[in-house]
């Protein structure tokens, strides 16, 4: 369980931090009614929409680094046999750094309030992700194709049921990008709300992609050796 | 903090806060049954969880029938008697505290209790009910289908989960029960994040954290909790489905089952326990801490005072919702887990006595010298503070390893979390519910059926309860429809059985009770006007009883004081209402300036 622990500590220190500077010392028994001391609301100026979906996204990191514990620790037993990375994952990897980048110019342009490269860029954004989803499927064939099944060792079925757990979300990402564009394609200027739009698909792709990168290190068996040698240094 | 120039009678203008704008349900589909306002949606929450509670109420019953009275009742078979545990464990816990406390309380007072007119995302808000709704029904399906439900035991542990000797394991039993999970768990996350964020954002002027009332701090420390322990059971859940349908090997071993090796091999059931208890210990706190919450608000107001040391309650419920997550393994210790690991576990779980007691005695010393009303709302708070540390202090000597060793998977367990997680929860339901169904319907709940359903209930749970500790003690294990009189067995329980048993079937009927009481009084009831308990909080200073859709009328509330201030010497009544401008009288601070911090 300790990926899922050095995850929680990240969560509760940025919890904390934030607490400590919500004046949590203030004694409130005291300022009752005092006039002309109305605190201000301290509620952040950020949009909601965006703080929803920081608070989804810590979510969707707890749940991958759940799955992550579950991987080392279903490692430690004998029968355990990674099947090999096949090499498609190296460029659904840049392809999926591709939407992540696309999405960021697509921030860029729709602050600048330029339609055209805002409209290219997210449409780039979307085929990017489904070539990657595409990508994934035929690594999924490869390994069968190899023999490779999910039934043969858990070390498979855990390559199909994270890389599977990730699609899905990036499917959902999808729907929330298709809407977005949606709405970028019907209007005729950049609004405060479709920035917002634009800015919050991109946060999701970051993420997505940092998480996808945490993945595919697990999968790889680099992040098994980096332990190792972790315990090596500790021993 | 902003300064503003107060005006000449002494209150501030409010500021222009950009109030939101509301869906308008345009038809009656949309306004009773898909609706996007949280009332409703807390009113359907409710119903439902109650309506599946009651179905696992009615399995407790037909236990006991069992336990009391062993060999009468022929449809019991032990296979049913397992598939009545499992499914009357897990409505209990999942399907009834968690969506009544976060689904039905937190949509109903998140909004009223912080000044807002709606949750965040009302939409995302009525998917999160309708996805319960489908996870209950699923649940219930599974009562029907070929093979009956799971009797795995709540815990589901594998590999017996889903091997053909466990009732429903190679039937659809343990499918529909981990579907049914998986969309609880996906509805749970879409309600969970309306309850934080609005929290977060939805606060009315003026109501900083400090001055939420500790009925909200438990609600929201919970769900960030459960949104973080969750996952754990989804990946616990999804993985099992992988290795019964699919036939992966994540957590079965390799097994001969009647003769036959079966296809699994190399996986760990050990991994299961831990997925499944990283959820299951913070999930005894996401029932605890909204009840935490809610019960000290009710303390407060009926007892006309302030509540004690409400900087330190805030602590101790952010503490306590940190510290649960790192007892989990506490649930483990006869797993055959390293010693060492044991004692790591059995010190965290003691440390998180400390925050909790801290708790209990705040709640004593709020109630001392105060002007305790008994009403009903109180009585059950009372009964909460009984029941509670009685559940705790059992808790302490099974959170040692040495004691837990040999009571484990006995009586005394099954006694000791009915006590905490089960009637102190459900006390604190009944004292809520009968403190804000005032505001709900506009109407009180008739007293006398009240005070009957209350002393049935809480002298019942102590008669069920209580005797159930000595039933352990002397040896009589969990989860087994019949012993009879094995020889390790240091006395014979059968009159006490039977005497439970009793004792269970007459509190079950007082709910009926309590039941018809909310039909009677939503007719019959007196009128309650819009704030029958002189409270403090917001939601008790609504334009209108019942609140309509936007709660405030056309102007948000504005903040000037915590939600305490009850009994303020010098004050004209003996409450302030949070958005109450009045200064306060000089008499409870002689000069502000120097009280107030700066
Ligand atoms: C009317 C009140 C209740 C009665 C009479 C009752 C009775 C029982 C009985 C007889 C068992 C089975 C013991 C065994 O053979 O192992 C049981 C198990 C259980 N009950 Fe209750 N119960 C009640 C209310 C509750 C509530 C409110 C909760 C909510 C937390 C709850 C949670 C559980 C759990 C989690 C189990 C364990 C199931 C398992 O072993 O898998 N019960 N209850
Ligand atoms: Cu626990």
């Amino acid at each position: 369980m300790s990926v899922i622990l050095v995850f929680l500590l990240v969560i509760f220190c940025v919890a904390g931090w934030w607490l400590a500077n919500q004046r949590i010392m203030s004694k409130p028994w005291l300022e009752g009614g005092v006039v002309g001391a109305l605190p201000d609301n301290d509620v952040t100026h950020m949009p909601t929409a965006k703080v929803g979906l920081g608070v989804l996204l810590a979510v969707i990191g707890g749940l991958f680094a759940l799955f992550a514990s579950a991987y080392f620790m279903r490692m430690e037993y004998a029968d355990w046999q990674a099947p090999p990375m096949p090499a498609v994952l190296w460029l659904n990897t840049g392809i999926l750094a591709l939407a992540s980048v696309a999405l960021h110019c697509a921030v860029v342009a729709a602050r600048g309030g330029r339609m055209d490269t805002t409209r290219l860029a997210l449409a780039a954004a979307a085929i990017a992700s489904l070539v990657f989803l595409a990508g994934q499927l035929v690594a999924w064939r490869e390994l069968a194709a190899e023999g490779h099944n999910l039934r043969v060792n858990a070390a498979n079925g855990f390559f199909y049921l994270i890389t599977g757990m990730h699609g899905l979300h990036i499917i959902g990402g999808l729907v929330g990008l298709g809407w977005t564009v949606r709405q970028v394609w019907r209007s005729q200027t950049i609004t405060a709300r479709l920035r917002l739009g634009v800015e919050l698909c991109a946060m999701y792709w970051h993420v997505l992609f940092v998480i996808w990168l945490g993945l595919f290190v697990l999968l790889a068996g680099w992040a098994s050796n980096l332990v190792a040698a972790c315990r090596q240094l500790l021993m | 903090m902003v300064d503003v120039t107060p005006q000449s009678d002494g209150t501030v203008p409010p500021a222009e806060v950009p109030d939101v704008e509301l869906y308008h349900p345009r038809s009656w589909w949309t306004t009773y049954v898909f609706s996007q306002d949280a009332k409703v949606i807390a009113i359907q929450y409710s119903g439902t969880a109650i309506a599946i509670g009651l179905v696992a109420l009615v399995l407790s019953w037909l236990m006991r029938l069992q336990l009391g009275f062993p060999g009468t009742f022929d449809f019991i078979t032990p296979e049913a008697y397992y598939q009545f545990i499992t499914m009357h464990g897990m409505i209990m816990v999942i399907y009834l505290l968690t969506a009544l406390f976060l689904g039905g309380f937190g949509n109903y007072l998140i909004p009223l209790m912080v000044g807002a007119r709606d949750m965040v995302f009302p939409y995302v808000n009525m998917l999160s009910y309708w996805i319960y709704l489908v996870a209950v029904l699923v649940l219930v399906v599974s009562f029907f289908a070929p093979g009956g439900p799971t009797g795995a035991g709540w815990t589901l542990y594998p590999p017996q989960a889903i091997l053909g000797g466990t009732p429903g394991g190679q039937s659809w039993g343990i499918i529909l029960m981990l579907v049914s999970l998986i969309l609880f768990i996906i509805g749970f996350t879409m309600g969970g994040l309306n309850y934080v964020v609005t929290v977060l954002q939805g606060r009315a002027r003026g109501m900083t954290l400090m001055r939420m009332p500790l009925t909200i701090w438990g609600i929201f420390t919970a769900t960030v909790m459960a949104l973080l322990a969750f996952p754990a059971l989804f990946v616990a859940c999804v993985m099992m489905l992988f290795d019964r349908v699919l036939g992966t090997s994540f957590f079965m071993p390799a097994l001969v089952e009647m003769g036959e090796q079966l296809s699994y091999g190399g996986g760990s059931p050990i991994l299961f326990q831990h997925l499944f208890w990283f959820f299951g210990h913070p999930e005894v706190y996401i029932v605890a801490l909204p009840a935490f919450g809610i019960v000290s608000d009710l303390i407060s107001t009926h007892a006309r005072k302030n509540i004690f040391g409400y900087r330190m309650m805030v602590w101790a419920i952010v503490i306590i919702g940190a510290l649960s997550f790192v007892v989990w393994a506490h649930h483990m210790y006869v797993s055959g887990m390293h010693p060492w690991f044991g004692f790591f576990f059995a010190t965290t779980t003691l440390i998180i006595a400390v925050p909790t007691a801290i708790k209990v005695y705040n709640w004593v010393l709020t109630l001392w010298r105060g002007d305790i009303h008994l009403t009903l709302p109180m009585l059950f708070a009372l009964a909460f503070i009984v029941t509670f540390v009685n559940g705790g202090l059992t808790g302490l000597f099974l959170g040692n390893v040495v004691v837990d060793v040999p009571l484990s998977d006995t009586m005394f367990v099954v006694a000791h979390f009915h006590m905490v997680m089960g009637v102190a929860p459900i006390m604190v339901i009944f004292g809520a519910i009968y403190h804000w169904y005032p505001k709900i319907t506009g109407k009180m709940l008739n007293e006398a059926m009240g005070q009957f359903h209350f002393w049935i209930t809480f002298l019942g749970a102590y008669a069920i309860f209580f005797p159930m500790h000595y039933v352990g003690l002397v040896g009589v294990p969990r989860r087994y429809p019949e012993i009879g009189e094995p020889a390790f067995m240091t006395a014979p329980v059968d009159n006490l059985n039977a005497f439970i048993t009793i004792a269970a079937l007459v509190v079950g009927f007082a709910q009926m009770v309590f039941l018809f009481n909310l039909f009677w009084s939503l007719r019959f009831g007196r009128d309650a006007g819009g704030n029958p308990w002189r409270a403090t909080t917001l939601e008790w200073q609504t334009p209108t009883t019942p609140p309509p859709h936007g709660n405030w009328g056309d102007k948000l509330p504005v903040v000037y004081r915590w939600a305490y201030d009850y009994s303020v010497p010098g004050a004209p009544e003996d409450f302030i209402a949070q958005n109450d401008p009045r200064p306060q009288h000089s008499a409870a601070h002689p000069d502000p300036s120097a009280a107030r911090p700066a």
